[in-house]
């Protein structure tokens, strides 16, 4: 820790003292902070004045009491915010009204564990459609994982949808089911003629009971229902989950692992930005791209299976390491592989920069300001197409990425165009990484033993996704299984901003701004 | 302009040079399958696709066949945006509670005939997923499922292969499916 670093703990516990706030600070690595619940919202304030960004926030029923716990982070070190609850005063003034990041959040933990968070600005359900009752929670202990669901779960009418008046504002209604290959959600404009007065999301459509069914799993199982999260993030939800028990467990793997599980990260956001590059062509109509580039990851994908045994790269990381290893062969391969990316995006690229129709429907459409941005603690390129200066592998990193060296790509034109650009320089980075990665590989085992995690540990991990940053959340019981499993998509704190990206643009601009961002709906419903 | 000419021409039509082996067999899947939909659909088929609580990985994969490797339009197979113009549903993932009233309004909106492939094994058997609080399982649970195309996610060779499956199926049983109706 540098002094630079330390500055803001130091200033932040002043101010704690001031305010008479007392706090009980434990763990090591990252130092966790127990405060009593009535000061919860008071210490936001005063996180909030040191400008720390909110970044996770979860619930735990533990024994007869309720953990409620928030993850801050500042300069790439992050303090993990803790408070207990018993279960006959299940209440703490909420922090959303200050951190706007928080909100669903903490909708999500009444949902599912009935923590009644006071002063939330909205206090209307998130997760919970219509599968299980208001007065049942699922993440408390007590309720069974088959619930008592009806035959038919009837459709979430009642939602109190926010309506726009006056004349000519009409509403458009879309999804949960939407006209193309993507996952489900709804949408609700007001608009104006063709431009976009107000959007709201409302998710949880593809809710899968994750965190509960990870209760009770063993390290190995929980690392295959992690790695299918988001088909897209595999790699790096799988990493986040193993990397986390890792560290409940104390046990560190071995460097050849560490390199192959970035190698493999770093694919994983190459092929995902391939693809967007091209979709987001498509949607304006420049079919040309969607061609090349999805014919570039397609080559890239058949590639993955050849060498890992799997397109997506699924399964690949287990805990204590991989279990693939890579031959000199694969990686001679790799690199001309990576030869012919670098001549064809060449060729491809100017093609883009070019074309000035594109820039036209870009430039400029689906503006995300970097304050609205750093309001809603937006990460991955949607945060740093907006000023957002964060990178997990940069800032806090780990193995690997300690060894490496590169640069994160920073802009502050906030619009689709700036989304796409973005994309690209990471690709460029990626295949730099990957070959430092291919150079410096580390002999030796892929995979170390696992161990048993003493009881009760916990882990908390942070994994820099194609998307962004993932934390996860572990703890263990007495008996190697998992008790509490969760996992912050980034697409939940980006999901947020959309909402705003599309004001006074036009609606068909939508599908444009919505594929720009990308959030999981997956990952977000959990 | 140019630029893109060249790259195009430079590109070619990578759709039928195809030298691996597991390429020229999609070729002749493809074939199969084109024929089978000639017979039944005047050389169209109609899928609407929905993701009943899929990770989003079968969705990946049922992407790639729209992309110039395997163009899955020339087999007269395309996508459509509405349940009502379809004649194939396909869909993913283990039925989230929360999806369970869209996928059988969605299956009451299509016109019969109609079919439904169960795409990927959270599809064909909750995979990961199971039957929660959250999850029915198959989707077999909530609609009737004419084929199932395992997999997580199924390749998109493996989903060409599907589709042929509900063609042959199709022929061998056409006393049934008009029985359905
Ligand atoms: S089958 Fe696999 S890829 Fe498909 S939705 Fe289920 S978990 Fe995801």
């Amino acid at each position: 820790m540098s002094e630079f670093e330390s500055d803001w703990r130091q200033s932040l516990l002043a101010l704690l003292e001031n305010a008479a706030i007392n706090v009980r600070i434990a763990g090591a690595a990252i130092e966790q902070w127990h405060i009593s619940a009535e000061d919860w919202q008071r210490f936001a304030e005063l996180a909030k004045q040191q400008r720390l960004r909110w970044a996770a926030g979860w619930a735990e029923h533990l024994g007869s009491d309720f953990v409620v716990n928030a993850c801050f982070e500042k300069q790439g070190r992050y303090l993990w915010l803790k408070t207990t609850l018993t279960a006959d005063n299940l209440e703490l003034p909420s922090q959303a009204g200050l951190y706007p990041a928080a909100s669903r959040s903490e909708r999500h933990s009444q949902d599912m564990f009935g923590v009644n968070f006071a002063g939330h600005p909205d206090s209307r359900p998130w997760t919970r459609h219509k599968a299980w009752n208001k007065h049942q929670y699922p993440l408390r202990k007590d309720f069974p994982l088959p619930g008592e669901p009806e035959k038919q779960t009837p459709p979430d009418i009642d939602y109190n949808f926010i309506k726009a008046r006056g004349s000519g504002v009409y509403e458009i209604p879309v999804g949960p089911v939407h006209a193309g290959i993507i996952e489900p959600g709804h949408f609700r404009f007001q608009a104006v003629g063709e431009t976009v007065l107000h959007l709201e999301e409302r998710l949880g459509y593809v809710h899968k009971g994750i965190e509960k069914l990870a209760e009770g799993r063993s390290p190995e199982a929980l690392t295959k229902l992690a790695g299918r999260i988001s088909g897209d993030s595999t790699v790096a939800h799988s990493w986040a989950a193993c990397r986390a028990m890792e560290l409940a467990a104390g046990l560190a793997i071995p460097p050849r692992a560490g390199f192959i599980r970035a190698l493999l990260c770093e694919r994983e956001r190459i092929a995902n930005h391939l693809g967007d590059i091209g979709a987001i062509c498509n949607d304006v109509g420049f079919a040309f791209a969607q061609m090349q580039f999805s014919r570039l990851r397609e080559l890239w994908q058949r590639s993955q299976a050849e060498t890992f045994g799997h397109r997506l790269l699924m399964d690949s990381i287990v805990p204590g390491g991989v279990n693939t290893n890579l031959s000199d062969e694969h990686c001679a391969l790799m690199q001309q592989e990576i030869q012919a990316l670098r001549a064809e995006l060449d060729e491809l690229l100017p093609a883009l920069d070019l074309n000035s129709s594109l820039e036209d429907r870009l430039l400029t459409t689906g503006f995300l300001s970097t304050q609205t941005a750093e309001l809603f603690g937006c990460l991955g390129y949607v945060g740093r197409a907006s000023g957002q200066d964060f990178d997990v592998r940069r800032d806090a990193p780990y193995p690997p990425y300690d060894h490496l060296a590169f640069k994160a790509a920073v802009e502050t034109q906030g619009d689709v165009a700036s989304r796409l650009w973005i994309r690209v320089k990471e690709i460029f980075a990626a295949i730099k990484l990957i070959e430092q990665i291919l150079q410096q590989l580390p002999g030796g085992d892929i995979i170390a033993p696992w161990r048993r995690p003493p009881e009760h540990s916990e882990g908390l991990a942070m994994i820099e996704g194609w998307r962004g940053e993932i934390i996860t959340y572990v703890r263990f019981a007495d008996d190697n299984r998992v008790s509490r499993f969760y996992a912050r998509d980034p697409s939940l704190l980006n999901w947020p901003a959309l909402e705003r990206i599309v004001l006074n643009n036009i609606v068909p601009d939508f599908p444009v701004c919505n594929k720009s961002v990308n959030g999981s709906y997956s990952g977000h419903d959990l | 302009m140019l630029r893109l000419f060249l790259k195009t021409l430079k590109t070619g039509v990578i759709t039928e040079r195809q030298k691996r082996p597991k390429d020229s067999e999609l070729e002749r899947l493809g074939i199969v399958v084109k024929r089978h939909i000639d017979k039944h659909f005047s050389g169209s088929l109609a899928i609407r696709e929905i993701d009943a609580g899929s990770c989003n990985g079968c969705e990946l994969e049922i992407h790639a066949l729209n992309n110039p490797f395997y163009d899955v339009e020339r087999f007269g197979i395309h996508f459509v945006a509405s349940p009502r113009h379809a004649d194939v549903l396909l869909v993913t993932g283990p039925v989230s509670r929360h999806m369970q009233t869209a996928l059988l309004r969605t299956y009451e909106a299509t016109p019969n005939p109609k079919w439904v492939i169960a795409v990927g094994d959270c599809a064909a058997c909750g995979g990961e997923f199971g039957v929660s609080y959250a999850c029915c399982g198959a989707v077999s649970n909530v609609i009737p499922v004419d084929v199932v195309i395992p997999g997580c996610p199924p390749t998109p060779d493996a989903l060409l292969q599907g589709l042929l499956g509900l063609m042959k199926k199709r022929c061998n049983y056409s006393a049934y499916f008009y029985q359905r109706e």
